[in-house]
């Protein structure tokens, strides 16, 4: 029975991996988009985002850097088996989550009302919905991640699942919030 | 080392948070061979997937073979397959023309050369060759698999539908590819090339992340990554160059897809359709060159680098000698992959490029060429004065060091900023990448299926017909494709439909025929490959546990396959997987399982790396037999 058990911690240790080497890879594909961006703006003087990015970016911010506390509370209350507690954070955490959607689509909106649209013939504007957009699905992949760890600690899984559950669905989650964080301040050195 | 020591006990766990749980007692059809989460099942789905794929991709070559060879001849029997639209009167039509050239590249190096190369081996060996009872994850390697075989679906659809598939070339720069309207390929066609990419990305992809993750995590006891086989190197190394091009490409893709079917214009600009002034404006087309050829060039690598491990282990197991260079080798291919991302630009010389960018990327380019060298150096000096035994997988490794040498070479020109003014989008180009990356990296291929194939099927296959496969396909390869450099030097473009339309092109028309005709012979050799590959699945002769007399894991587990490979323990290593022919022993191979003290009569001071205790007992050993070690005979 230890014998298994070791085996699973560490069959999970691989599959842990697995979301390291997959934040690598949505990594890259951010790092192209923005150097896509850069290299589309710098052709021509005409290009460039011209126009104030809207408050609600900076509201997102807040909401999502919030949320990676509570995700991170989540986590050690997993750890420290206060399972209430942890249930208790990642519904903070998921709810955090969906205020960052509104707040994004508030963006959009505010975008859209400045005149910055999507279908835009300065791409550097559209650019905006894309690089929000793209990590926009991942934060509903990330908040599937929340929702599986939730699960977990529901149905009262085994600690060694439970807490790599929790592990994954924070390292993703905590990978969103500094994503978004660079998305941001690289629309801010740009404006 | 401490990962490593956990698999031994059982098997049962594997799947058990997906909720399949005791899958290897009470197997289905459907659990067995069709949504499999074992590696080995999976590996073979991947194989036949990519024969299938290879199969359409060269009869579509034949065709257009056909309309270069004879484009003023009727050949009624192509209107009956393809129908009045598009063979009328039984020529192709220049739109099929262009689908077809588009699909034949998409698929050889996506599907075929990718996940049929890549996803076949890397699938059986990376778990059988490191001692390990699966991947890191069973059932994303499952999900892996049947992306690919949708994404292939979709690809197949493509031909289906009214306006026929993609047709802007497989690298589907815009705005050609962008405009739904510019030719008739570029409306549902594309549609479907995009979504069926993005799928076969996502494939790759999951792929990738299971390969780094198990070869980090789950070697078996004593398997440093020094005592990996060069394959694992070279898969490893592969799939690392894939998680980090694949999804610049998602990136291009998702653009693309927004300029196609919302109205943005990340590409577009100044555009004229028919008499029409569209729109769109700002966009920059070579935004899309940068971002494809970002993931563009390392994915020639992403093709060859599998190839180049399969063939390091057959070339050195069938030399019966240690490969040459082992620790050169690792370095070369960790060179290749980082200046692969370093070496776009190649493409894009004449994109009106800064003529000094495209010198640094011409110096990165050229650079490509040393750690090549060295594998090929590495490659000679392994078969040099080596006991060979020519077996069919060993022909094919031998003929993609040829292809890799002569197409090589040819990438010395063409890496060139100023001789690329010339050659761009001629035929040298085709020639260039045929031989070093298409017969080279498929050569590598066949040479894994026929050297693994005991391993997949329990079965040998024919070697009879693996030499006639062999000879028609080297000698037809390069009586198809070494004509093709005159043809370019003389300036004819690729993609072009009829070469009776220019003057200077049409004396290159007899020359076309005679490579049809060889294309035509060399596919006829597959039919060859193809019935040995599948009679042999169900009549072929047994295997023996270890046919080749190979020193790699893979051959320590039971020829039928079990669910965790092994019975028992997972078996420990000792050794490096290079000791063929060592002096000294009795036979010509030491399996990485034997431990040195089975093997004082071969046992070199530097195989203990250092460790005084073993050192010392050797020497001791030594000391007392050393009368007999000076007359290898009495040993």
């Amino acid at each position: 029975m230890e014998n298994l058990q070791v085996e699973d911690r560490l069959n999970l240790k691989a599959k842990k991996f697995l979301m390291w080497l997959f934040i690598i890879a949505s990594f890259m594909m951010f790092a192209a988009l923005t150097s896509g961006f850069i290299v589309y703006t710098e052709g021509n003087a005409e290009r460039g985002i011209k126009v104030l990015l809207p408050r609600a970016f900076m509201y997102s911010s807040v909401i999502i850097i919030l949320s990676s506390v509570t995700a991170h509370m989540a986590y050690l209350s997993a750890n420290s088996l206060q399972l209430g507690k942890q249930k208790l954070y990642i519904l903070l955490t998921i709810l955090l989550g969906v205020a960052f959607f509104y707040s994004q689509f508030q963006a959009w909106q505010a975008l859209y009302n400045s005149g910055a649209y999507f279908v835009n013939y300065n791409a550097s504007q559209s650019f905006i919905y894309v690089f929000s957009g793209a990590h926009l699905l991942h934060v509903i992949v990330g908040l599937f991640f929340l929702i599986y760890a939730l699960i977990g600690a529901i149905r009262t899984i085994p600690q060694v699942r439970n807490v790599f559950r929790m592990e994954v669905a924070s390292i993703f989650w905590h990978f969103l919030d500094i994503l978004w964080i660079y998305l941001y301040v690289f629309l801010l050195l740009n404006q | 080392m401490a990962s490593t020591a956990i698999h031994d006990s059982a098997v049962l766990h594997q799947h058990d948070d997906h909720g399949h749980d005791q899958g290897h007692h009470k197997e289905t059809f459907i659990t067995k061979y069709i949504f499999s989460q074992d590696h080995k099942m999976i590996a073979k789905q991947f194989l036949i997937t990519g024969i299938l794929m290879a199969v359409v991709a060269m009869i579509l070559s034949i065709l257009f073979r056909l309309q270069l060879a004879w484009p003023d001849e009727s050949f009624p029997l192509l209107e009956t397959f393809l129908g009045e639209k598009w063979a009328e009167g039984g020529r192709i039509k220049p739109d099929f023309y262009l689908a077809i050239v588009t699909i034949h590249g998409t698929m050889m190096v996506f599907f075929v050369l990718t996940a049929g190369l890549s996803g076949t081996f890397s699938n059986l060996l990376i778990p059988l060759q490191l001692g390990a009872r699966d991947m890191a994850s069973p059932f994303l390697n499952m999900i892996s698999y049947w992306l690919f075989f949708v994404s292939c679906v979709i690809m197949m659809c493509s031909f289906f539908v009214e306006s026929g598939p993609a047709s802007s070339g497989w690298t589907v720069y815009p705005p050609l590819s962008a405009l739904p309207k510019a030719i008739s390929g570029s409306g549902t066609g594309m549609t479907l090339w995009l979504i069926s990419m993005v799928l076969f990305v996502a494939s790759a992809l999951i792929g990738a992340l299971n390969y780094i993750s198990t070869i980090l995590n789950m070697r078996t006891k004593g398997m440093d990554m020094w005592k990996m086989p060069l394959t694992i190197w070279a898969f490893f190394l592969t799939a690392i160059v894939g998680v980090l091009s694949f999804p610049v490409l998602v990136s291009a893709v998702v653009l693309l897809i927004f300029d196609r079917s919302f109205g943005t214009s990340f590409y577009l600009s100044d555009i004229v359709v028919a008499g029409q002034i569209l729109p769109n404006q700002g966009g920059s087309p070579v935004l899309w060159q940068h971002l494809f050829w970002f993931l563009g060039h390392p994915e020639v690598y992403i093709v060859i680098m599998p190839a180049l491990g399969i063939t390091s282990e057959v070339i050195a197991t069938n030399s019966r000698k240690p490969i040459f260079g082992y620790h050169a080798m690792v370095y070369s291919l960790i060179g290749i992959t980082v200046l692969s991302f370093i070496v776009w630009g190649h493409h894009m010389f004449v994109t009106g490029m800064n003529p000094f960018l495209g010198g640094v990327f011409m110096i990165t380019t050229l650079i490509i060429a040393v750690p090549s060298a060295v594998k090929t150096f590495n490659y000679l000096a392994t078969i040099w004065r080596g006991n060979l035994r020519f077996t069919p997988a060993m022909l094919f490794a031998i003929g993609l060091v040829s292809f890799f040498i002569s197409g090589g070479l040819t990438g010395l020109f063409l890496g060139n900023a100023a001789l690329d003014i010339n050659l761009h989008d001629t035929y040298f180009v085709v020639a260039h990448f045929h031989l070093v990356m298409g017969c080279a990296a498929i050569f590598g291929m066949l040479c894994g299926v026929y050297h693994w194939y005991p391993k997949m099927f329990g079965r040998l296959l024919d070697e009879r017909l693996g030499y006639i496969h062999f000879w028609f396909t080297f000698i037809g390869a390069y009586l198809v494709f070494f004509p093709m450099h005159f043809m370019g030097i003389d300036g004819v473009p690729r993609r072009y439909y009829a070469f009776t339309e220019f003057a200077f092109m049409q004396e290159w028309l007899t020359v076309n025929v005679f490579i049809t005709w060889a294309a035509i012979i060399s596919a006829l050799a597959q039919v060859a490959f193809l019935w040995n590959f599948f009679y042999s699945i169900f009549y072929g002769k047994k295997s023996p546990q270890n046919p080749w007399d190979s020193n790699t894991l893979e051959w320590t587990a039971p020829v039928e396959h079990l669910h965790g490979n092994w019975p028992g323990e997972i078996p420990s290593v000792h050794r490096w997987p290079y000791d063929y022919s060592k002096p000294g022993h009795h036979t010509d191979f030491i399996p990485q399982t034997t431990p040195f003290s089975e093997t004082m009569s071969s046992n070199l001071l530097h195989d203990f790396e250092g460790n005084p205790e073993s050192e010392h007992i050797q020497q001791e050993w030594d000391k007392e037999h050393a009368s007999e070690r000076h007359n290898p005979e009495q040993v």
